[in-house]
């Protein structure tokens, strides 16, 4: 086989070779836990007070305001149900939106469950929560708005400063998933006036395992994890030094690289996604057109089913990603392509292909190549395609 | 994931195609639950599956069994055809994982639509055969949010 075409860089990515040499030193060289006394284990508190502090210095606030967690899904968790949790004599609503990753939305749902009352914001046909939406739904017992950054499968980058503005002009606390978002695209939680945001390492390029929590001062945090007085005595349990480290260096070099990266990766997003509407005819992209992640596209092949093309891809080398059902495990599609207006056939028949710095020009042009054959193989086989054609010649 | 079998089946799928004029059409699933698949039988006088032809839209696990379920009903009787169950198709795979079997029923039923329709186009009632429970609904695709 060829060598391997990696296009599903938002589902996790390969660690940065600088990341894994921040990290070994902390396996078998300074393995102390950072809470003991003696100097040995000194090292390893200083990887784990410097990578908060170059991950508060990427999101511009205090390094007492990072929390680490084992990834994004926990960090989603605390949050919501902290807030929850915490502030219950204020009121019991939550606001978020129906394309949310499922860390979100099922803890959401588990809090309906418990006496919670949950609106679900609808989106514009490109993925895109209106602010206005978020506006109209805030009630006095309003209590947290929970809205992604940018979405994991679309790509579409929502309007977080427009949100936030009305978050704290309602006293209203704004919590983000910024898993996708953060190394990508600036983020700056001041500005943004963000209260809370979930972040992952394997994201960008750090090791699996590890993520933060983003708290800002003053907000009442719920002790996630009961034990010792690790993270503020907020999420006890010996810290995951190499993790930590990793993810400091993997987080210093996403900024380093953010603007080369996102200018090269957007050029090669719009190649892909302009071949392979101008090529492969009934094709439809999904998300926004530039509003987007610079190394997401998302297309909906019309008459055929994503896990075909994954598997067709798959036996080339390449690796993408599907919203139809069949990956999923049940049997209705992506909930992000429903919510954005498509049918059920035309969610099913959904390909995500997410960059990297690392893919190249004729990685995409191979790939495409590709999907050109392989559509058409699989919609010779197809009877939907059958019947479209069968009535368009009448 | 998938078998050696599956993939085989899917890399290479028998009777892809179409039969003009068939003795038997027979289309069954949805586009919601994103698998449908139409199967064609062109069967003679004395009631021998001649030519069998399959289109499927699905996933790897549809196209596999609907490959399967036409290379185990050509050339048999009509009767034999009725008793290719799921199981059968099954088997011949070397299995599917869990969350595909209902895959298999689809061959299933995409098989005995087909001599469902058979039967309504010659006027005849073939024993042990009862209308198939599902059926495509074509452009009409259920919205939900």
């Amino acid at each position: 086989m060829s060598k391997l075409i990696y296009l599903d860089n938002a589902a996790t990515t390969a660690v940065h070779p600088e990341v894994v040499a921040e990290m070994l030193p902390y396996f078998t060289e300074f393995y102390g836990n950072p809470s003991s006394i003696y100097s040995f284990a000194g090292k390893s508190r200083q990887a784990v007070d410097a990578s908060r502090k170059i991950i508060a210095g990427a999101l511009g606030c205090s390094e007492k305001e990072i929390y680490f967690t084992a990834g994004g899904s926990e960090s989603d968790n605390w949050a919501i149900k902290s807030i929850a949790e915490s502030y219950r004599s204020k009121g019991n609503h939550i606001i978020t939106s129906k394309i949310e990753h499922h860390a979100v939305l099922h803890t959401c749902e588990y809090l309906a469950k418990n006496g919670y009352e949950v609106t679900y914001l609808d989106v514009d046909g490109d993925g895109r929560v209106r602010p206005e939406d978020v506006e109209a739904s805030i009630r006095p017992e309003t209590i947290l708005i929970t809205i992604m950054f940018a979405n994991n499968e679309i790509g579409t980058i929502e309007p977080i400063r427009e949100i936030g503005r009305i978050a704290k002009e309602h006293n209203v606390l704004f919590h983000t998933d910024a898993v996708q978002a953060v190394g990508q695209v600036p983020i700056d939680v001041k500005e943004y006036n963000i209260d809370m945001l979930s972040a992952s390492s394997h994201k960008l390029k750090g090791p699996k395992g590890i993520g933060f929590l983003y708290v800002r001062n003053g907000i009442k945090l719920t002790s996630f994890i009961h034990g010792g007085g690790q993270e503020r005595k907020k999420r006890a349990g010996t810290e995951n030094v190499p993790g930590i480290a990793g993810f400091g260096k993997a987080m210093e070099i996403a900024l380093e690289t953010m603007e080369v990266r996102a200018e090269y990766e957007t050029e090669l997003r719009d190649h892909l996604i302009e071949r392979v509407l101008a090529e492969i005819p009934h094709t439809k992209l999904n998300g926004h057109r530039t509003d987007r992640l610079p190394n997401n596209a998302n297309f909906s092949f019309e008459f055929v089913e994503g896990e075909s093309v994954l598997i067709m891809l798959d036996m080339q080398g390449i690796c993408g990603s599907s919203g139809s059902a069949c990956t999923s495990g049940s049997l209705d599609p992506s909930h992000v392509l429903l919510a954005i207006g498509l049918p059920h056939e035309k969610a099913h028949g959904s390909l995500r292909l997410t960059l990297s710095d690392e893919t190249t020009r004729e990685d995409i042009d191979t790939t495409v190549d590709a999907l050109k054959v392989l559509i058409e193989r699989l919609r010779n086989m197809s009877p939907l395609y059958e019947d479209f054609i069968k009535n368009n010649s009448k | 994931m998938y078998t050696e079998k599956v993939m085989e089946h899917f890399n290479h799928p028998r009777n892809v195609g179409e039969i003009e004029n068939p003795s038997g059409i027979g289309t069954v699933g949805n586009a919601k639950c994103g698998d449908i698949m139409r199967m064609y039988l062109d069967i003679d006088e004395s009631g021998v599956i001649q030519d069998v032809k399959f289109k499927t839209f699905g996933c790897g696990a549809a196209v596999a069994t609907s490959s399967m379920a036409t290379e185990l009903i050509k050339g048999k009787t009509v009767q034999e055809a009725l008793r290719v169950t799921n199981k059968a198709v099954l088997e011949a795979l070397d299995g599917l994982p869990a969350q595909k079997v209902h895959c298999s029923l689809l061959a299933e039923e995409a098989i005995h639509a087909a001599l469902w329709d058979y039967a309504e186009k010659k006027g005849i009632i073939i024993e042990g055969l009862v209308k198939p429970k599902s059926d495509i609904h074509e452009g009409e695709v259920e919205e939900e949010a």
